[in-house]
C-alpha cells in the first residue's frame, strides 16, 4: 500500500530501493538545462537515467562539459577520461578546459548541482565523505571539498544505514568533514530528505514508514514540507 | 625562447637535486611518461613532486617514487587501486605527503604563475585540511588563505607544439598542463607532433610559447 498525502510519499508496500532505482530517483529531481557534476562511484549511475533530450550537461572536473556515456571498443580514447579515469565519450557541443578553469567554474557557483556519496551527513548539512578518520588510512580528497563548497546545490546519494545498522544521517558528523552546511538533499535507499535551514524534512520513504524511520534515525525529522 | 630537443634525456638535462617538479596528467591523459622516465635516468633526487595522484602501478611517477628520488609529494588523491608504490613508502614513513584539494592544487599553481601572493578560498573551511591556516570572513562567508605552489620544473604532456613552444592539447589531456606551464621556472613539454612556426592557428593556441622552455617529440 502506498500512502501519499500532500507532503510525504510512504512506499511501505515494497522494500528499500536498489542502487539503480535510487539513481533514477535522483535523476527525477534534475531539471532540464542544468549543469551537473556526478561524483565518482554510485552517483555516476544517475547518468543512465537522464534522457538524451533532458538538456542536462555533465561536467567532469578533469576539464570537460558535455561528457557522454562510457566508451567501449573502438571509441576508447585515452585522452578522453572521466574523473574516475575511465574512458568516456564526448557529446556534440562539448567543451574542454584546464583544471584551474574547471574548479573556478565550480567554485564560482556556475554548476547547478553536484551529486556526491557520503559516509555521514549531519542535520545541518555538514558532509563527511573523504576520510574515515582511521589513522592508518592514506588520506585522499580529490575534488570533494571543492565540489561540496562550489556547486549551487549538493545532493548526497548513500545507503541510510551502515552494515552495523547505524544511521549515516547524524546530529553531528564524527568523521572528518568535507564541508560545512553544504548538503541540500539526501537520497537514500529507504528515504529522501531535504535539509532546510530549520529542519530535516522527509519527502519519501521506501520499505518503511515515516514513524519507523523516526525511531531509527537520531536526527529529529519533519514530515513532508514544513 | 623555446628549444626543441632531440630526446627526452636532453629535455630533462640539468634538473637539480632538491627541485620541486610539477608533473601534469590525469590518468594517462596528458601524462608526460617519457619525460618522467628520462628524469629517472637523469638521476635528480630529493625531489618534491606536485601532481594530482601519486603514481599508478610500477611505471611513470610510481617508478620515480620507487627509485627513491622523491622526498615529498603534494597531491589531491594519492590513494588508488594501483598506488602500491606510494602506499608502501607512505606507510613506512619514507615519503612526506601534503594532501591538497584538487581545485586548490590547480589554483595555487595558477597563483604562482600569475604573480599572486596568496588568495582567500572557501574550499576546506572547517575541515582538517584548513587547520592552522589563516581564515577571514568576507561578505559573510569564511575563506582560507592559500599560498601559491611554484615549481622549479614542470613536466607536461601536450598534443602539438610549434617551434616557438606554442602548445595545443587534446581532449581531457589538457588538465593541469596549461596551469603548470605557467608556474615553473623551466617548463618541459612532451608532444606527439612538432610543427613549423605559422602552422598552428593562433586562435587555437592554449599555452603560449612564452611559458614553454623545452619541447620534445615523443612517439604518439
Amino acid at each position: 500500500m502506498t500512502v501519499a498525502d500532500a507532503n510525504l510519499d510512504e512506499h511501505t508496500d515494497r522494500g528499500p530501493l536498489g542502487r539503480d532505482e535510487l539513481a533514477g530517483v535522483v535523476a527525477r529531481d534534475i531539471r532540464p538545462g542544468w549543469y551537473v557534476n556526478l561524483g565518482i562511484g554510485q552517483p555516476t549511475l544517475v547518468a543512465n537515467h537522464l534522457a538524451p533530450d533532458s538538456g542536462v550537461t555533465l561536467h567532469t572536473e578533469n576539464g570537460m562539459l558535455g561528457m557522454g556515456p562510457l566508451a567501449s571498443g573502438d571509441a576508447v580514447d585515452l585522452d578522453l577520461l572521466n574523473a574516475g579515469k575511465e574512458p568516456v565519450t564526448e557529446l556534440p557541443g562539448a567543451a574542454y578546459f584546464h583544471h584551474a578553469d574547471s574548479f573556478a567554474m565550480m567554485r564560482g557557483g556556475h554548476l547547478d548541482l553536484c551529486v556526491l556519496g557520503a559516509f555521514q551527513v549531519s542535520a545541518t548539512g555538514d558532509l563527511a565523505n573523504w576520510h574515515t578518520g582511521d589513522p592508518d588510512a592514506v588520506p585522499a580528497v580529490g575534488g570533494a571539498m571543492d565540489l561540496a563548497v562550489g556547486a549551487r546545490q549538493v545532493f548526497v546519494m548513500m545507503s541510510l544505514f551502515t552494515k552495523a545498522g547505524t544511521a549515516k544521517l547524524v546530529p553531528s558528523c564524527s568523521y572528518p568533514l568535507t564541508a560545512l552546511r553544504c548538503v541540500d538533499r539526501v537520497y537514500t535507499d529507504v528515504a529522501t530528505f531535504e535539509i532546510t535551514a530549520r529542519a530535516v524534512v522527509v519527502r519519501e520513504t521506501w520499505g518503511l514508514s515515516y514513524d519507523e524511520l523516526c525511531t531509527r534515525v537520531e536526527v529529529p525529522l519533519v514530515r513532508g514540507y514544513p | 625562447m623555446s628549444v626543441v630537443c632531440d630526446s627526452a634525456d636532453e629535455a630533462v638535462a640539468g634538473v637539480a637535486d632538491g627541485s620541486t617538479v610539477l608533473v601534469g596528467g590525469f590518468g594517462m591523459a596528458g601524462m608526460p611518461v617519457h619525460l618522467i622516465d628520462a628524469l629517472i635516468r637523469q638521476g635528480a633526487t630529493d625531489l618534491t613532486v606536485v601532481s594530482n595522484n601519486a603514481g599508478n602501478a610500477d611505471t611513470g611517477l610510481a617508478a620515480l617514487l620507487a627509485a627513491g628520488r622523491v622526498r615529498k609529494i603534494l597531491c589531491s588523491f594519492p590513494r588508488q587501486a594501483d598506488s602500491w608504490v606510494f602506499d608502501g613508502l607512505y606507510r613506512s614513513g619514507r615519503i612526506e605527503l601534503e594532501v591538497v584539494p584538487q581545485g586548490n592544487l590547480a589554483e595555487r599553481m595558477r597563483a604562482a604563475g600569475a604573480g599572486i601572493g596568496a588568495f582567500y578560498c572557501p574550499t576546506g573551511v572547517g575541515t582538517m585540511l584548513a587547520e592552522g591556516k589563516e581564515t577571514r570572513e568576507i561578505g559573510g562567508r569564511t575563506y582560507v588563505l592559500e599560498y601559491p605552489i611554484a615549481g622549479d620544473v614542470a613536466l607536461i604532456g601536450a598534443h602539438v607544439a610549434d617551434r616557438r613552444g606554442n602548445l595545443v592539447y587534446r581532449k581531457t589531456g589538457r588538465n593541469f598542463g596549461p596551469v603548470m606551464a605557467t608556474a615553473a621556472t623551466t617548463t618541459i613539454a612532451e608532444v606527439r607532433h612538432v610543427v613549423e612556426v605559422g602552422d598552428l592557428d593562433p586562435e587555437a593556441v592554449v599555452t603560449p610559447g612564452i611559458y614553454v622552455d623545452r619541447v620534445v617529440r615523443v612517439p604518439a
